[in-house]
């Protein structure tokens, strides 16, 4: 190998000081090719906070790396819920994704889109659609939402595939009238999916509830915090309290 | 061969021997079957859905990064999945299955058949270059033909570096077939992109000097058993038609002036557009075993 390419240098007449120079023209060049496609892939890396990624899928870093953008879970989809993102669009090009305003992904108890996924990418553990976290609902709104009116609105909750569970109604004192009841939507985060159907439906121009994804919607403790899991913690305080 | 290149083609001219000799059709078989092949390839994508709702049956479901053939056989680009592999994601198994089916199809049929047959941005930089010898406009510098596979060491370097598939934001192959399929037009600037460089900027200089994918397919069909050769070289008149229609022409001199007739070279695409313009009829298609045979033959008759 080493002789076939000293004889084809040799026949070019290319010297240590050519290929070193050609060498470093090359790694320049391809790195600063290299920083300008990462800038480019990066920058429209920004998820569109209302574009939320199919039933299953990886931490949005996971999902980036491992995504072909093959639009078989696309194809997959019975309701044509699921679009590729376009270039200029509020998701990096080619990937899944809906916007559950428009049409909110319908739970297919067999998620025909996570068996569709060749990379894995919609993680193929998932098997209960109930378990989906697409996102989370949020009540983003209460002064305009009807519910916080005194009004019986509550279609977000009727139309919940987890009602009851996944959104409540929560019985409270109307002030301002004085002798009636409120019934305000409380979404219970453990619970909700994500599919968008309250959002979807929410008679309000603007939706008074949104689904957003997971990191957006929810509040994180830190890692050394010792409240994690009030509950456990409080126990073990107080035996351990008691134990001293 | 550089003093020979500088006479400029005129167009007018072009390919008239290869048609007055062999009819209008001979002298342009392989471009149509090649066109052909391409826009069935897509068409199978694009009609599959409604013979799906028709008939229950998928042909082909998803894109060229990745898909379903009969709705069971995965098959997947092997650069997109190498990229995925790099980020340190580990796949499903059907993808790195559908890329070894794919890797293994065109190790058999020559890599850079997929260039030619299959790649749709193939039209994209055939149509500047057609356009380029239409218009006379002149040679440009050319860039280095390696200059690919630096670009392809970029593509599986940067996923493992970053942790995204890098290179499949501006890949321009998918970026075409999900414009077509899933109507994405707004990434067909980058199409654009190539035309112009293409058409104004350097000669073939996509497909030619830097696409990472091509590259790869040269590196899978160094092993192929199909091979244009030049088979009877000795007739050739130096008409240069050829040179003028050959994405790739460095591969041809080897094989008309070298040692053996057999276009080895793994740039060469395989389009057979050598074969269409050649009045003499001096290349054709062949595979590895008849050219020993053939060589075997011109040994046993000296």
């Amino acid at each position: 190998m080493s002789t076939v390419n000293q004889s084809k240098f040799a026949a070019k007449g290319v010297n240590r000081r050519q290929f070193l120079a050609t060498s470093a023209k090359a790694t320049c060049a391809m790195g600063l090719l290299g920083m300008g496609l990462t800038a480019v892939a990066k920058q429209s890396s920004q998820l569109d906070p209302l574009a939320i990624r199919p039933p299953g899928a990886l931490s949005e870093d996971d999902f980036l790396s491992a995504c072909v953008r093959c639009g078989l879970c696309v194809e997959a989809c019975p309701y044509d819920t699921l679009k590729l993102a376009r270039w200029f669009e509020g998701a990096p090009t080619g990937t899944p994704y809906f916007t559950a305003r428009n049409t909110p992904c319908e739970m297919c108890e067999d998620i025909p889109c996570v068996k569709a996924c060749p990379s894995g990418s919609l993680n193929h553990e998932l098997t209960d659609i109930d378990d989906s976290k697409m996102g989370i609902a949020v009540l983003t709104d209460e002064k305009n939402c009807l519910n916080f009116k005194g009004l019986r609105c509550d279609v977000c909750y009727r139309v919940c595939p987890l009602i009851d569970d996944a959104i409540t109604l929560e019985m409270q004192h109307n002030a301002r009238s004085g002798h009636h009841a409120m019934f305000l939507p409380k979404v219970n985060s453990d619970s909700c999916t994500g599919c968008g159907k309250c959002e979807h439906v929410c008679v309000l121009e603007e939706p008074a509830i949104k689904v957003l994804p997971t990191h957006i919607a929810l509040g994180k403790t830190a890692s050394h915090d010792t409240y994690i899991n009030t509950e456990e913690t409080t126990l073990e305080m107080l035996n351990k309290g008691l134990e001293l | 061969m550089s003093q020979t290149l500088k006479q400029k083609p005129t167009t007018h001219g072009f390919a008239k021997a290869a048609i007055k000799e062999l009819g209008w059709w001979r002298a342009h078989k392989f471009l149509f079957l090649r066109r052909l092949c391409q826009v069935c390839v897509f068409a199978l994508f694009a009609i599959s859905p409604f013979i799906a709702t028709w008939a229950g049956v998928w042909l082909l479901k998803g894109n060229l990064s990745a898909s379903e053939l009969f709705g069971v056989v995965p098959l997947s680009d092997p650069l997109a999945s190498l990229q995925v592999l790099m980020t340190g994601h580990l796949p499903e198994l059907s993808l790195l299955l559908g890329a070894v089916i794919i890797a293994l199809l065109y190790a058999v049929l020559g890599g850079r058949v997929f260039c030619s047959w299959v790649c749709p941005v193939n039209m994209v930089t055939d149509l500047a270059s057609w356009l380029r010898r239409k218009m006379n406009l002149p040679r440009t510098t050319e860039m280095p033909r390696n200059l690919r596979y630096y670009l392809l060491a970029l593509v599986l370097i940067l996923p493992v570096l970053t942790g995204l598939t890098v290179w499949e934001w501006v890949n321009p192959v998918p970026v075409l077939y999900r414009a077509a399929l899933f109507g994405a037009g707004s990434g067909l600037w980058i199409l654009a992109a190539i035309f112009l460089l293409d058409m104004f900027i350097s000669e073939r200089a996509w497909c030619g000097h830097l696409c990472p994918t091509g590259a790869l397919f040269g590196l899978i069909g160094k092993v192929s058993p199909v091979k244009v050769s030049a088979v009877n070289a000795k007739d050739c008149d130096n008409c240069m038609d050829c040179f003028v229609i050959c994405p790739e022409r460095q591969v041809l001199k080897p094989a008309l002036k070298g040692k053996q007739p057999m276009i080895t070279d793994s740039d060469c695409t395989q389009c057979g557009r050598c074969i269409d313009v050649c009045a003499q009829r001096v290349f054709q298609f062949q595979n590895r075993k008849n050219q020993n045979r053939i060589a075997l033959k011109a040994e046993n008759n000296q």
